[in-house]
C-alpha cells in the first residue's frame, strides 16, 4: 500500500448563505480502503464528498490527490455515483453505458463491468423501466466505466429494499477486491460497518469520531446490550444492579458480564422469550457521542 | 375526487407562484409584446403606394418635385438603383424616381398601382421626368412568405429543442452527472448544437422540398448557398438559446425567456411582412437579430437569385453571432442547478 494517502482533506469549510455545511473537516484516505462518511441527513457528508469530487468548490481548505492538488486528470481517474442521478431519456442500458464510455480516455472492459454489475439481462431495457436496484447497478456500472482509481458512492442504497441493498453490498465487495479506493457516504450504520475499513462520523459539519469501525466501538464500549420488551421487564431498579435504558418500547440493559445479567433476570422471574443480545453498533456510538439518534 | 383535484390544483398553483422568475416572465412577456406591437403599428393609416426615390431623404420635398407632396404615398430613399429597378419589376416597389440625377422614373407596365401612380405623377406638374418602362410578374406572397415561415419554424425548433432539453438536464441532475466526467462545457454545447443542427437542417430541407414541389416555389439562386444560410442561421440561433438558458433551472422561466426572444424576432425580422419603410429604430434593431439575416439572405437567394457576394454580410453576421454566443454560452454555462 502506498504511504502517500490517495486523498487528503485539510481543514475543509463550506458556507452557503449563512449556513455552514462543512466546518473544518480534515482526514486522509489510504489507497485501497473503503472509507466511509457516516452521519445523519444534513451532517455535511454529501457536501464534503462533492468537494472531494471537485463538483463543489470549498469556501476554504484543500483536497489533495496523491499528495498534490487535483488537476484535469483527476476526473479521468475517479468514478462517481451520486445520491440521485437522472439519465438521458429513451436510451437503453447499453446505450447509456456507451454514452459514458465515450467520455473517458481510459476505459474498463465493458463486458467485465456489465458482468460485475449483473446487467447482462438488462442491456436492451429502457433506462426508465429499471427498478430501483437495477438502476443503482447501472449507475455503479457507469461509475466504473473508466476503471477508476477512486470510486465515490454517495448514499448508494438509500431508498432500496433490504434485499436490493444487500445485493448492492455484494457488488461493492466485488469492487473492493479489485483494490480500488472507495469513498462511501451513508446514513445506514450497518452499511458502513459491513463495508468500510475506516470511517469518519460527522454531525453538523464536523467530525465527531474517526477510525476503523471496530476500533471506534472498542474504544467507546466494553459492554453488551440485552434487549427485552418493556412489558416483560417489571423489576424495580433498586433490585437490578445494571445500567437500564428505556428505548422504543424496549428495555436495553448494558452489561459487561452477560452470564451474570441473565442469571439475575431469571432469578427475578423475567421472561427471556423475547430477549435479544447484541453487540454495540455505530448507532449506539452516535447516540453516545451526540446524545441523539443517528437516523434523524 | 374533488378533494384530490383541489389538492393537486393548489399544489401546482403554489409551485407556480413561488417560482417568482416564471411569474414575472408570464406577466412581462404579454405586456411587452402588446407594447411592442402597439409601437410597430402606431403609424396612422398605412400608405397605399410605395415609391422608391434615388435621392437623399432631405430632398424628398415639394421643392424638388411637387409629386412628393402627394398624400398616401410612402416615399422610400434607395441607395442601389439596380436593386430598386428589380423591385419595381417584381411589384415590390410601385414606382422608382430619380428626380435630380437621371431625371427619370421607372414604372412596371404590368402593375395596376404603377399605372395609377404614373397618372398622378404626370398630373402633379413640376419638371418633366423621362419614362423608363419595365415589366415583370409580381413575386407571389407565398414565394416571399415561405422563407419566413421556414425561418420562424427553425427559430422555435432551435430555441425550444435545445433550450428546454438543457434546462431539463440541469433540473434533473443529468448535467451534474456529466460534470463529474472529463466532459467540458464547450464540448457538451458543441454536441448539442451539432445534434440540433442536423435535426433542424434535415427537417427544413424535407419541408422545403415538399413545399417547393407542391406550391411551385420560386428558386432563382443556389441551393448550396441557401443550405449554408440555413446551417449558419440554425447554429447562431441554437447558440443564442444556449446563452439565454445558460443558468436557468426552471422550464417555465426558460419558456418565458425563449418566447421573449422569439416573438419580437418573429415580428421584427420580417416573417409576415416586410420591415421596409417602417420605423428606422425598428429597422436598426432588426439588424441585431439572426432571423433578419437568415430571411434577408434566403429571400435574396430564392427570389432575386443573389450569389455569395450579395449575401456575404449576412453570412458574416450569422457566423459571428454563432461564435460569440457559443463562447458566451460556454463561459456562462452552469452544470448544477444550485451552484
Amino acid at each position: 500500500m502506498n504511504a502517500t494517502p490517495i486523498l487528503e482533506v485539510r481543514d475543509l469549510r463550506k458556507r452557503y448563505s449563512g449556513v455552514t455545511a462543512v466546518d473544518g473537516v480534515s482526514f486522509s484516505i489510504p489507497e485501497g480502503v473503503c472509507f466511509g462518511l457516516l452521519g445523519p441527513n444534513g451532517a455535511g457528508k454529501t457536501t464534503t464528498v462533492e468537494i472531494m469530487e471537485g463538483i463543489v468548490d470549498p469556501t476554504s481548505g484543500a483536497v489533495e490527490y496523491l499528495g498534490a492538488p487535483r488537476d484535469h486528470r483527476f476526473r479521468e481517474q475517479i468514478g462517481i455515483q451520486f445520491q440521485s442521478t437522472a439519465l438521458q431519456d429513451y436510451l437503453t442500458v447499453a446505450e447509456t453505458l456507451r454514452l459514458f464510455l465515450g467520455l473517458y480516455r481510459r476505459t474498463a472492459d465493458l463486458d467485465e463491468v456489465v458482468t460485475t454489475c449483473a446487467l447482462q439481462e438488462l442491456m436492451d431495457r429502457d433506462n426508465r423501466k429499471l427498478s430501483g436496484g437495477q438502476r443503482q447497478r447501472l449507475l455503479l456500472a457507469v461509475a466504473l466505466l473508466n476503471d477508476p482509481r477512486v470510486l465515490f458512492l454517495d448514499e448508494p442504497t438509500t431508498g432500496l429494499d433490504p434485499q436490493s441493498r444487500r445485493n448492492f453490498w455484494q457488488l461493492v465487495r466485488k469492487v473492493k477486491k479489485q483494490r480500488k479506493t472507495i469513498v462511501l457516504t451513508t446514513h445506514y450504520m450497518e452499511e458502513a460497518y459491513r463495508l468500510c475499513d475506516e470511517i469518519v462520523i460527522m454531525d453538523r459539519g464536523t467530525i465527531i469520531a474517526q477510525g476503523p469501525p471496530s476500533d471506534l466501538l472498542a474504544e467507546h464500549f466494553d459492554d453488551t446490550v440485552l434487549q427485552i420488551p418493556a412489558e416483560d421487564f417489571s423489576i424495580p431498579p433498586e433490585h437490578f444492579p445494571f445500567n437500564v435504558l428505556h428505548h422504543d418500547g424496549n428495555v436495553e440493559i448494558s452489561v459487561k458480564d452477560v452470564d451474570a445479567a441473565i442469571r439475575r433476570l431469571i432469578d427475578c422471574g423475567v421472561s427471556l422469550r423475547h430477549l435479544e443480545i447484541r453487540a454495540r453498533t455505530l448507532d449506539d456510538l452516535f447516540l453516545e457521542l451526540t446524545g441523539k439518534e443517528l437516523r434523524t | 375526487m374533488i378533494r384530490r383535484f383541489l389538492a393537486i390544483f393548489r399544489a401546482r398553483n403554489i409551485e407556480f407562484v413561488r417560482d417568482r422568475s416564471s411569474v414575472i416572465w408570464n406577466l412581462a412577456v404579454p405586456v411587452l409584446l402588446v407594447l411592442a406591437m402597439a409601437w410597430i403599428f402606431s403609424e396612422e393609416a398605412r400608405p397605399v403606394f410605395k415609391v422608391g426615390v434615388v435621392a437623399p431623404e432631405r430632398e424628398l420635398d415639394s421643392e424638388t418635385h411637387p409629386f412628393f407632396s402627394t398624400r398616401h404615398i410612402q416615399f422610400i430613399t434607395v441607395a442601389d438603383e439596380t436593386l430598386a429597378i428589380r423591385k419595381v419589376t417584381r411589384h415590390q416597389l410601385d414606382m422608382l424616381l430619380d428626380p435630380t440625377g437621371k431625371r427619370a422614373y421607372w414604372v412596371n407596365t404590368d402593375s395596376p398601382k404603377g399605372y395609377i401612380l404614373e397618372k398622378m405623377l404626370l398630373g402633379s406638374g413640376g419638371t418633366p421626368l423621362s419614362r423608363a418602362p419595365v415589366s415583370g410578374e409580381p413575386v407571389r406572397y407565398i414565394d416571399w412568405l415561405l422563407p419566413g415561415i421556414l425561418g420562424m419554424n427553425m427559430m422555435f425548433s432551435c430555441f425550444f429543442g435545445v433550450g428546454f432539453i438543457v434546462v431539463r438536464y440541469r433540473k434533473t441532475g443529468f448535467l451534474k452527472r456529466l460534470n463529474a466526467t472529463p466532459l467540458r462545457a464547450v464540448e457538451f454545447l458543441s454536441a448539442q448544437i451539432a445534434s440540433r443542427l442536423l435535426i433542424t437542417v434535415t427537417s427544413m430541407s424535407l419541408v422545403f422540398a415538399g413545399m417547393s414541389t407542391l406550391l411551385d416555389i420560386r428558386m432563382e439562386g443556389s441551393y448550396l448557398l441557401l443550405f449554408v444560410v440555413a446551417a449558419l442561421g440554425a447554429i447562431s440561433m441554437i447558440a443564442l438559446a444556449l446563452v439565454v438558458i445558460s443558468r436557468v433551472n426552471s422550464e417555465e422561466l426558460a419558456s418565458g425567456l425563449l418566447n421573449f426572444l422569439g416573438w419580437p424576432m418573429m415580428l421584427l425580422s420580417g416573417v409576415w411582412f416586410s420591415m421596409e419603410g417602417s420605423n428606422q429604430v425598428l429597422q436598426a434593431a432588426s439588424q441585431i437579430l439572426p432571423l433578419t439575416h437568415i430571411l434577408e439572405a434566403a429571400r435574396a437567394i430564392m427570389i432575386d437569385g443573389s450569389g455569395w457576394a450579395h449575401v456575404a454580410s449576412n453570412l458574416i453576421v450569422l457566423s459571428a453571432m454563432g461564435v460569440i454566443c457559443l463562447i458566451a454560452g460556454a463561459y456562462l454555462f452552469q452544470w448544477r442547478s444550485e451552484a
